[in-house]
């Protein structure tokens, strides 16, 4: 074995790809220093502000323990917004895998109307959020908006999304989706496409209907892709905020504040910012006990399959 | 039972024409293989039996009963592929059993047939593995063992040798022809290599621009090659072409003369094949010896062992490959006679068809 004759050498070729160095640090540096700046520094400020009252409009602040979070557990609309939230994601992140993959499966081959459809499906995830929300006031707006029109040919009231509590965040969830649904299913395409040909056509030659091919070969196939959309839909959603902003303000009677709207409003409205930092740390928690969830989820799966 | 008749068998994609006007009855229990260049269509052939392709033109009948109408899972063949395709996520068993399931086969039934055919291949303590832990050979006997236990009518290979290293091809080689002794059952072989076409064939199809050249035994289209094609497809080292002119008859029999000026009498009819002119001399490198007359010198010289390739150049600069004893004395350089074997020498006229003795 040539490896082992070179490791029992006894004057080691330094320039042996794979042996450590410390000069090799100085190729980490440039990324190590943007992440503790920009990230382990904010993040730790953050924890340490969440500690503190900090009153940017009175100008003073100071240690006050866990007085925030106390604050936080009692706070009715903070709750709220939390309740929300997880709602709010609950509801999009299925909707994103499934209408994703169900977009892949029917444009995953090679015909020119399949390429332009691809392109018009992704073509509104380039728009800002601005832009997006203004088309959807458009679509929802309960006089003269596009949903009361086409209600009205049959005779119909178009339910009010901006203005019904219980349809207000289903209302942004269809606006989300649609406005990103490009990003899930190109993934899926991508996955489809490294399905070798071969592997359906031995499935062909054994009888297996459509349905067993989607279940028995194409779903197991990319269950990678299907757990990598639903991390990345969660941790998107979960910080949801200029949609509710733009459309409904949080409202009506907070049915659509998110968490982020409550941490903006606290931090930039109300100048709390010790406030702020402390459900931004709830948030945080809540992002990462569901992303650990979804990924120790996936780590058992391999054995029972 | 089994017997494939193809007739009249067409297939282009867009303006490509693939294959054209394709007729060809394979018998029930014969090892057919499709021996051709790539690009020669002999894939699609196999792929349009097996209802992967559907055929432009034509017909396709298994067993007499028409299938081409039929997907691929009713015509009751069984393929493996070159990249075996095996399902990656479902174990060895799962594998074999998936398409006796979907048929709706009984689980006693599948137990008997998956512990038939591991038996049969040998993969008995592979059952429970996943593709992704099995070596190559291993791959390749689970796709042959998920053909078997379909119990086809025929059997389809599309290249099945070519992802295996070459110690294991000859192994595998000879597995195919003892697995094909055992079981008596029609298969289809597709490959570019024309020892696996050879060694494993009853009957070799040689196919060029999506025609087939050529239908026949391994030794009579070594013997008897139909067109310089094939000719020049089949034996290593290639058969030596050198162009000629004949000189007219003796005794009945062709004469033709090298560029070099030598003359060697054939044992070919003198029926006008001369006619044009044009006339290229095959001979292969067994039926030329040294200690003849044709004056050359020796260029290459390839040992082999058993025997030794000698690359020797005539006057005029023409090259012949001769074929010499293991223990050949002849060094690059050295002058040799050549004798070439008129018995056994083929002439192929300006449409290529070929000219034989007998």
């Amino acid at each position: 074995m040539p490896a082992e004759s070179r490791r029992a050498s006894p004057t080691p070729d330094p320039d042996v790809v794979g042996r450590s160095h410390p000069a090799h640090l100085l190729f980490v540096l440039p990324y190590f220093l943007v992440f503790i700046v920009l990230v382990a520094v904010p993040l730790g400020l953050g924890a340490w502000l969440s500690f503190q009252e900090y009153d940017m409009l009175g100008g003073y602040g100071g240690y006050i323990g866990f007085a925030n979070y106390a604050d936080l557990w009692k706070d009715r609309i903070f709750l709220g917004a939390v309740r929300n939230t997880i709602w709010f994601v609950i509801i999009t992140t299925p909707t994103f895998v499934i209408i994703g993959l169900f977009l892949a499966l029917t444009l995953n081959n090679a015909w020119r109307r399949s390429a332009i459809l691809r392109s018009i499906f992704f073509g509104s995830s380039v728009l800002s959020v601005t832009i997006v929300t203004l088309v959807w006031r458009l679509v929802y707006m309960p006089d003269r908006g596009l949903l009361q029109n086409v209600f009205g040919v049959f005779g119909l009231a178009a339910p009010n999304f901006m203005t019904t509590e219980y349809l207000a965040l289903p209302g942004i969830a269809i606006v989300t989706v649609w406005w990103i649904i490009g990003l899930p299913m190109m993934l899926f395409l991508a996955a489809l496409q490294q399905i070798p040909a071969e592997i359906y056509e031995a499935a062909a030659l054994d009888n297996a209907s459509r349905w067993r091919m989607l279940t028995r070969i194409t779903l197991p196939a990319i269950r990678r892709t299907i757990v990598l959309v639903a991390l990345i839909e969660v941790i998107l959603q979960f910080q949801l905020f200029g949609q509710a902003n733009l459309i409904t303000n949080g409202g009506p009677n907070n049915a659509s504040r998110p968490i982020v709207m409550f941490i903006y409003e606290a931090g930039f409205r109300d100048w709390a910012l010790g406030y702020a930092a402390a459900a931004s740390q709830v948030l945080f928690v809540l992002m990462l006990g569901a992303a650990a969830l979804q990924l120790w989820l996936t780590r058992q799966r391999p054995e029972a399959g | 039972m089994g017997g494939i008749a193809l007739r009249h068998l067409a297939k282009s994609f867009g303006s490509v024409e693939v294959i054209r006007d394709l007729s060809l009855d394979i018998a029930s229990g014969e090892f057919i293989v499709f021996l051709g260049p790539s690009g020669c269509g002999k894939s699609t052939l196999l792929r349009m039996i097996a209802g992967l392709e559907e055929a432009s033109a034509g017909e396709i009948a298994i067993d007499g009963v028409r299938v081409d109408a039929l997907p691929p899972g009713r015509r009751g063949v069984a393929m493996v592929f070159q990249h075996y395709a095996l399902y990656p996520h479902m174990s060895v068993r799962e594998n074999m059993a998936f398409g006796l399931r979907n048929v709706g086969q009984s689980q006693d039934e599948i137990e008997r047939r998956i512990a038939e055919a591991a038996r049969i291949l040998e993969i008995g303590h592979l059952l429970e593995r996943k593709p992704s832990q099995l070596s190559g050979g291993q791959r390749q006997r689970v796709a042959i063992g998920r053909a078997i236990v379909k119990e086809p009518k025929a059997f389809l290979f599309d290249e099945p040798l070519s992802n295996l290293d070459a110690a294991l091809r000859s192994r595998t080689r000879i597995e195919l022809a003892r697995l094909h002794q055992q079981m008596k059952s029609t298969m289809v072989f597709v490959t570019h290599d024309q020892v696996e076409a050879m060694t494993m064939a009853t009957r070799i199809a040689v196919m060029n621009h999506g025609r087939i050249e050529q239908v026949g035994a391994p030794m009579d289209i070594y013997r008897r090659p139909a067109t310089r094609f094939v000719a020049g497809f089949i034996g290593t080292p290639a058969m030596n072409f050198v162009p000629v002119t004949p000189v007219g008859g003796r005794s009945g029999q062709t004469v033709v003369r090298l560029p070099d000026g030598s003359e060697v009498a054939t044992a070919i009819l003198d029926y006008g094949i001369s006619g044009d002119g044009e006339l290229e001399l095959g001979v292969r490198a067994e039926h030329i010896a040294a200690g003849g007359g044709i004056p050359a010198r020796a260029e290459v010289v390839e040992r082999l062992g058993d025997r030794t390739l000698v690359h020797a150049r005539l006057g005029d600069g023409t090259v012949l490959v001769f074929e010499d004893a293991g223990d050949s004395r002849v060094a690059i350089g050295d002058p040799v006679g050549l004798a070439i074997d008129g018995a056994r020498v083929h002439l192929f006229d300006a449409n290529g068809a070929a000219h034989h003795a007998g």
